[in-house]
């Protein structure tokens, strides 16, 4: 039985973890720099349909194509729809899924790479094998396959990107615990007695978070990337949600008579995932610097 | 010429912390070495050794800075030249040797290949000129079959062998002066031995002056004329070797000495209380004056200065201590107490684990064997073979031999890591489950480990108090509170304070890490504690306060230890039997008095003559070669390669029959008792050796 002080002692101790990420993140200009442009991002993404002065679908017949005004901040795209509305409203679903994604991927492919490493043995060389087969295929073709055979819908994005991604995870959570497991406090467990699965849980994973984090903010830029491509090729999100990808695919045809349509979506898009690897890098990086040796709290 | 190669002037260095202040890490140090001087440098982990000898090289380490005085080469102040002029001294004309030999070479380099580019790059050798240099340079330190051995890699070679190739590195450039940092730490006591025979010969044939660090004040003994010492970044003494060990002055001095274990002492050293100050501590006046005997007012108030003894020699004796001359009349210094209470040899003790005739080998098992059979791949030979040895309740049995002996490999089988081959286990007079998963709880609970490392053994990511939980959770049905109070007072038990319960291992240093580890076994209430090599990692100081801990608790819990050791002076001050392994078989067994005096087993003799005293004119001898082997003889005595006293083919033939020495002690050899009796060696107290300047050298 749990006794009830370990839960705030838990709590407690994932906030430190938090403010150690933080600290470390702030302690870069390339991080902080990429934090902000993330957290900007987010802000919009959650509080954009209260902000935004149209409906995504709102028609100005009499302007089209319109470059940006006072009306219009960012001009308007062939249908004469407000294209500021249709910006700020455009991450939402690629961001969503893209985070979603991640997370699947991190949840599945971290946890199989921590129990192959610690596992080790032929069930770790014969699924490696496996996962190495599996890598050797692009996984935006694998995706695309996927999507065409089960057609597009959030949940199919969401389930074939997090497969998708989980596979490269595998690997990278694979190997940062195989530095672990051969340590003398796993050592030292299993010859106290402790369970497998109390090994795993309590030993390993708590010093593999940071790299898991790592990875999640990667997977999750991929992902992103992932799915505007898809978006572009229309076998991503779905109209009439607006999204940038598909954005860009509608107005690049006007690029040379309007290019307000294809230049701020892309920028939007540009802007987010520069700032997500800003970010991840110098996450990874404060991660090469452990925690131990901060001062004492 | 100036005699002078060094001085050093007032140097105070500091670095920059996160909150943009600056600490001191060596204050106003000032030190002269003349050419062809060896200067030996100690103090505890901390102090600035290292710090102190990179600034010989012009060196600081990231954010390091000077903020006074100078260090002058030969004239030349080292921080006042540019990188250029600096690369052109550095390497050349100092040089310095690392602590891990392994660091120092690039692991996909040809050991030939590395030698030859710092030829090029220093002296501009090239051709056929490089290539003998390099084969010169291999010889000079003694390696053999050279024209072979350029061509290996560094991991074709063992950590002796690194350690000459390093050294002959350093040689490369013809340096004036050799920074060697801990260049022997990590080593066995025989290959310590031959590479502090090496550097003595080197220093005597080149002049090369050298400063030596090291925490090993046994290793200082045997290559330095001088040794300096330094607490809280500042230079407490400095005089001839034989000076500061036959009588230091200053109080910190005789801590660190008294911390010692002799080998011809059988007691416990006396631990120093307390841990030096760390950089940003600073106070008015001494900084020894927490931990000092001698401390009054006016310690704490003025900074003493250091100055010169009365003492006459050609070395002059300096001491920073206001109260030196109390210091120096408070009488002899190096007291050991014999704490541990030993076990009587007592036929009757209840044994409590014997292992029979235990056969260990790292083979590979199942599937992975055919495949092996199959590729027609040799069988590793067995690591450890007819290991057959009892541990009684409460006694403390020490496991002693070179590295790759087999010392974990035996513990790690105790613990259940590791399934032996053959044999038989028995613990409490019950057969025991070779893998650990087969044992019952209870045994779980009554076996612990503590490894040497705890930087390894704690997870970096628990609190203490996870630490701690870990085994109460497991074995003893108790609350949250429960566990909370019980981990105090387990704290209290290694002489810590319940403050530490929310601090991570890397918050703490390490010999406060390793008591952690030490709670964390005791927390299980075991009957049998696997120490491997517990003390090796931590400062002298440290280690004495460990050993006294061990002790401590064995007296108060009555657990048997499987005490595994390479340092023959600890395990004479904490063992009450004592097993010496070469390749994984027994050579001799019997209790600790008995061990260390003759008859001795050529192999043990071996050791023991290998060891360096921290006493004046203390010699080492090297009784024989220090070439490691790869796989035990399949016939014969397992020591026939190396034995200095082998007898002839009978050693080779035939196994060595277990003659009986006295109650309990087993030597197995084809020498006669009668004539193993007659030992070169002989364990003199330091005391006598200081009174009747006996000197016990091998050459
Ligand atoms: N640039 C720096 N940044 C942070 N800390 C530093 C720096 N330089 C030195 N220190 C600190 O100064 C102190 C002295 O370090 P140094 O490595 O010289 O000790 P040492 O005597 O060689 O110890 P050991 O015996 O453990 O090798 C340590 O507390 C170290 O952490
Ligand atoms: S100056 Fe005082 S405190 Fe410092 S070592 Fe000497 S007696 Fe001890
Ligand atoms: S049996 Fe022979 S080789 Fe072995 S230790 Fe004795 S003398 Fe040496
Ligand atoms: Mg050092």
């Amino acid at each position: 039985m749990r006794s009830l002080s370990a839960v705030p002692m838990r709590v407690a101790q994932s906030l430190r973890w938090f403010a150690h990420i933080w600290r470390s993140l702030r302690r870069s200009r390339q991080g902080t720099i990429g934090l902000m442009i993330v957290i900007v991002h987010m802000f919009i993404a959650v509080a954009s349909p209260y902000i935004v002065p149209y409906a995504h679908h709102d028609i100005d017949g009499k302007n089209r194509l319109a470059a940006p005004s006072a009306e219009h901040p960012f001009g308007t795209d062939s249908f004469g729809r407000d294209l500021f509305t249709r910006v700020l409203l455009g991450g939402r679903a690629a961001i969503g899924v893209a985070l979603l994604a991640a997370a699947i991927a991190v949840l599945w492919g971290g946890l199989l790479g921590i129990l192959l490493a610690f596992i080790g043995g032929r069930v770790d060389e014969v699924l490696m094998r496996l996962v190495d087969a599996l890598l050797a295929i692009p996984g935006l073709l694998v995706v695309l396959l996927i999507v065409v055979a089960l057609g597009t819908g959030f949940s199919v994005l969401i389930l074939t990107l997090g497969y998708a991604y989980g596979v490269t995870t595998v690997r990278v959570a694979r190997g940062a615990a195989l530095g672990y497991v051969a340590s003398d406090f796993i050592t030292a467990a299993r010859a106290r007695g402790e369970r497998k699965t109390n090994i795993v849980l309590r030993e390993l994973i708590p010093n593999l978070l940071d790299v898991l984090l790592v990875e999640y903010v990667m997977r999750a830029s991929w992902a992103l990337t992932a799915i505007s491509s898809l978006s572009y090729l229309g076998f991503g999100i779905a109209p009439p949600t607006p999204d940038w990808g598909r954005m860009v695919f509608e107005n690049q045809v006007m690029l040379a008579i309007s290019p307000w349509g294809t230049l701020f979506p892309v920028f939007a898009l540009a802007s987010l995932i520069i700032g997500i690897n800003l970010a991840g890098d110098a996450l990874s990086k404060a991660i090469g610097l452990d925690r131990s040796q901060e001062a004492p709290t | 010429m100036s005699q002078k190669l060094l001085e050093v002037e007032g140097l105070t260095t500091g670095f920059r912390t996160q909150a943009g202040q600056v600490l001191q890490v060596l204050r106003n140090v000032s030190l002269e070495m003349q050419r062809g001087e060896t200067l030996g440098l100690v103090g505890e982990s901390g102090c600035g050794k290292t710090t102190f000898g990179m600034t010989l090289l012009g060196h600081l380490r990231p954010g390091g800075q000077v903020m006074a005085g100078s260090v002058r080469f030969e004239g030349v102040d080292l921080f006042g030249l540019g990188p250029d002029e600096l690369a052109k001294i550095r390497g050349q004309r100092v040089a310095v040797i690392p602590q891990s030999a392994s660091s120092a070479l690039t692991p996909t380099m040809r050991v030939g290949e590395q030698i030859a580019e710092v030829l090029t790059l220093h002296l501009g050798l090239a051709g056929a000129e490089l290539q003998e240099r390099v084969l010169e340079l291999l010889t000079r330190v003694h390696l053999p079959q050279v024209v072979e051995l350029v061509r290996r890699f560094p991991h074709e070679l063992s950590g002796g062998q690194l350690q000459r190739v390093a050294i002959a590195m350093g040689l490369a450039g013809k340096p004036e002066l050799l920074v060697l940092d801990e260049p022997t730490t990590g080593l066995d006591v025989t290959t310590q031995a031959h590479i502090l025979d090496l550097l003595r010969e080197i220093q005597e044939s080149t002049g090369t002056a050298m400063l030596y660090i090291s925490h090993d004040m046994g290793a200082i003994a045997r290559v330095c004329d001088r040794l300096a010492v330094m607490y809280a970044g500042e230079i407490v003494e400095d005089g001839a070797i034989d000076d500061v060990f036959a009588d230091p002055v200053h109080p910190y001095t005789r801590g660190l000495l008294g911390s010692v274990p002799r080998l011809s002492y059988a007691g416990l050293p006396q631990a120093m209380a307390g841990r030096p100050p760390a950089p940003g501590e600073d106070a008015v006046g001494c900084a020894f004056v927490p931990r000092c005997a001698f401390a009054d007012e006016t310690c704490k108030t003025i900074d003493p200065a250091l100055e010169a003894t009365s003492r006459a020699g050609a070395i002059p004796h300096l001491v920073q201590c206001h109260h030196w001359q109390r210091v120096l009349a408070s009488g002899a210094s190096g007291q050991m107490r014999d704490l541990k209470a030993r076990m009587e040899q007592d036929a009757e003790a209840e044994p409590l684990l014997e292992l029979t005739e235990v056969d260990i080998t790292y083979a590979k098992r199942g599937l992975a064997a055919l495949v092996a059979r199959w590729r027609n791949e040799p069988e590793p030979p067995t690591t450890v073979s007819g290991f057959t040895i009892t541990i009684h309740r409460g006694e403390t049995l020490a496991l002693v031999g070179e590295s790759g002996s087999g010392k974990s490999t035996i513990a790690r089988t105790i613990a259940g890591l590791l399934p032996p081959r053959a044999g038989q286990i028995d613990f409490g007079g019950q057969d025991l489950a070779s893998a650990v998963e087969g044992r019952p709880a209870e045994m779980h609970r009554k076996i612990q480990i503590i490894f040497q490392n705890p930087d390894a053994s704690l997870n970096p990511r628990h609190t203490v108090k996870q630490i701690l939980d870990a085994p109460l959770r497991l074995y003893f049905e108790m609350d949250g509170k429960g566990r909370l109070d019980r981990s105090g007072a387990l704290l209290e038990e290694v002489r810590l304070t319940p403050r530490y319960l929310e601090r991570h291992p890397g918050q703490m240093s390490g010999g406060e890490k390793q008591r952690v580890a030490v709670a964390r076994a005791f927390a299980a209430e075991p009957d049998l504690v696997l120490c491997d090599e517990v003390t090796s990692a931590l400062d002298v100081s440290v280690q004495a306060a460990v050993l006294e801990l061990l002790a401590g608790l064995q007296a108060n819990r009555g657990a048997a230890y499987l005490f595994i050791s390479h340092d023959l002076a600890v395990v004479r001050a904490i063992a009450d039997r004592v097993a010496v392994l070469y390749q994984g078989r027994i050579c001799e067994v019997g209790p600790v008095a008995e061990i260390y005096a003759p008859p001795y087993h050529p192999y043990t003799e071996t050791l023991l003559a290998a060891v360096p005293e921290p006493a004046p004119g203390a010699r080492a001898q090297l009784l024989a070669k220090d070439v490691p082997e790869a796989e035990p003889p399949t016939r014969g005595c397992c020591f026939q390669r190396r034995c200095p006293r082998r007898i002839g083919s009978i050693c080779d033939d035939e196994a060595p029959p277990s003659q009986f020495v006295a109650e309990g002690h087993i030597i197995r050899c084809h020498i006669p008792l009668a004539d193993l009796g007659e030992s070169q060696v002989d364990l003199i107290s330091p005391a006598e050796i200081a009174t009747q300047g006996a000197v016990v050298d091998g050459k």
